[in-house]
C-alpha cells in the first residue's frame, strides 16, 4: 500500500481536509484580486479619460474568452461529475479537455496582447494599461498554474487513483472564472 | 467522496447555456447605448452568473456554513478595503485634507495627453 500523506486521512470540522484547504486558498485569493479591481474600479471612476483608453480593447475578444472559460469550467464540473461515479479515466479526458480550455484562453489573450503591443498600448503607457495588464496577467498566471496542477491530477485520475482531487482543482477552476466573468465586463464592456 | 447532492450531466449543460445567453446579453447591452442598461447588462449579470458558478459547479451551498462565512469575510474585506481608500483616490478634498498640487497636475497631465492621442491609448513615448 502506498504511503498517503496525513492530511488526507482525516478530516477536520466536517469537511474533508483538501476541500477546506482549496476554499481557503480562494478566500485569500478574493483578496487579492478583490483588491486589484477595487482599485481599478475607484481609478476608473476617478479618471474619466480612462473610458477612452478602454475604448481600445476588444469586446468580441473578451466574449470569446469568456465563452472559452465557461466551457472549460462546464468540463470540470463534468469531470467531477465522472470522478464521482468512480470513472477515472472520463474524469482525466475532462480534465484534459478544461486545460485545453485554458490553452485556447491563454492563445487569445497572446495574439490580443501582441496587437495591443505593437499599437503602442503597453504597460507604462498609462495607469489604465498597466492596470489591465496587471489584472489580466495575475489572472493569466492562475489559469497557467491550474492547468499545471490539472495535468497532474489527470495522470493520477487516470488510474482511478485520488479521484477527490478532481473536485478540488475543480473548485479552484471555477475560482478562475468567477474572476474572469468580472474581469470581462470590468476591462471589456465599461467603456 | 464528496456528500454534496449530485445532478445528472445534463443539469450542468443547461446551467452553462444560461451562462451562455446571459454572455450574450451582456455583450449586446451596451448597444442599447444607455448607460443604466449597460451597468445592468454588464455588472448585474456578471453577479448572477458569480452565483450560478458558485451555486452550481462549485456547490458551495453543500459546504459547511462556516466555509461561506470565512468567504464572505474575505469579500467583506475586500470592500472595506475600497471604502476606506476610495474617498483618496476619487475625491480632491475633504475636511482638513486636499490633494497636493502635483497629484492635481498629474491628473491634468494625463487628461491633456489622452485628449492629444489620436483614439489609441498612449504610445509610451516620454
Amino acid at each position: 500500500m502506498s504511503a498517503r500523506p496525513i492530511a488526507t486521512t482525516r478530516s477536520a470540522a466536517g469537511i474533508p481536509t483538501a476541500r477546506l484547504a482549496v476554499w481557503w486558498i480562494i478566500a485569500s485569493e478574493i483578496v487579492i484580486f478583490g483588491g486589484i479591481l477595487g482599485s481599478y474600479i475607484m481609478h476608473r471612476m476617478a479618471h474619466g479619460i480612462w473610458a477612452d483608453y478602454a475604448a481600445n480593447t476588444n469586446t468580441m475578444v473578451g466574449a470569446t474568452n469568456t465563452f472559452v472559460l465557461l466551457t472549460s469550467s462546464l468540463f470540470a464540473v463534468l469531470a467531477h461529475q465522472a470522478a464521482e461515479r468512480g470513472d477515472g479515466k472520463r474524469a482525466a479526458k475532462l480534465l484534459y479537455m478544461t486545460c485545453g480550455g485554458g490553452a485556447v484562453f491563454l492563445c487569445i489573450k497572446a495574439f490580443e496582447w501582441n496587437y495591443e503591443i505593437s499599437h503602442g498600448m503597453t504597460i507604462s503607457s498609462n495607469t489604465f494599461w498597466s492596470f489591465y495588464y496587471l489584472a489580466a496577467g495575475v489572472h493569466a498566471a492562475h489559469i497557467i498554474a491550474g492547468c499545471i496542477i490539472m495535468l497532474f491530477v489527470a495522470q493520477t485520475a487516470k488510474r482511478n487513483e485520488e479521484l477527490h482531487r478532481v473536485e478540488i482543482i475543480g473548485v479552484y477552476w471555477h475560482f478562475v472564472d468567477i474572476v474572469w466573468i468580472f474581469l470581462f465586463p470590468l476591462l471589456y464592456i465599461a467603456k | 467522496m464528496s456528500d454534496h447532492a449530485e445532478h445528472n450531466d445534463s443539469f450542468y449543460i443547461k446551467t452553462w447555456a444560461i451562462l451562455l445567453v446571459l454572455l450574450i446579453i451582456s455583450v449586446l447591452g451596451p448597444e442599447v447605448g444607455i448607460q443604466w442598461v449597460t451597468l445592468v447588462t454588464a455588472f448585474g449579470i456578471a453577479i448572477v452568473k458569480a452565483y450560478l458558478v458558485a451555486v452550481r459547479f462549485m456547490h458551495i451551498n453543500a459546504t459547511p456554513r462556516f466555509v461561506v462565512y470565512f468567504v464572505s469575510t474575505a469579500l467583506v474585506f475586500m470592500l472595506l478595503f475600497f471604502a476606506g481608500t476610495a474617498p483618496d483616490v476619487m475625491k480632491s478634498s475633504g475636511t482638513n485634507w486636499e490633494k497636493p498640487a502635483w497629484i492635481a497636475a498629474d491628473i491634468e497631465y494625463e487628461k491633456n495627453r489622452g485628449a492629444h492621442a489620436d483614439g489609441h491609448g498612449d504610445a509610451g513615448h516620454h
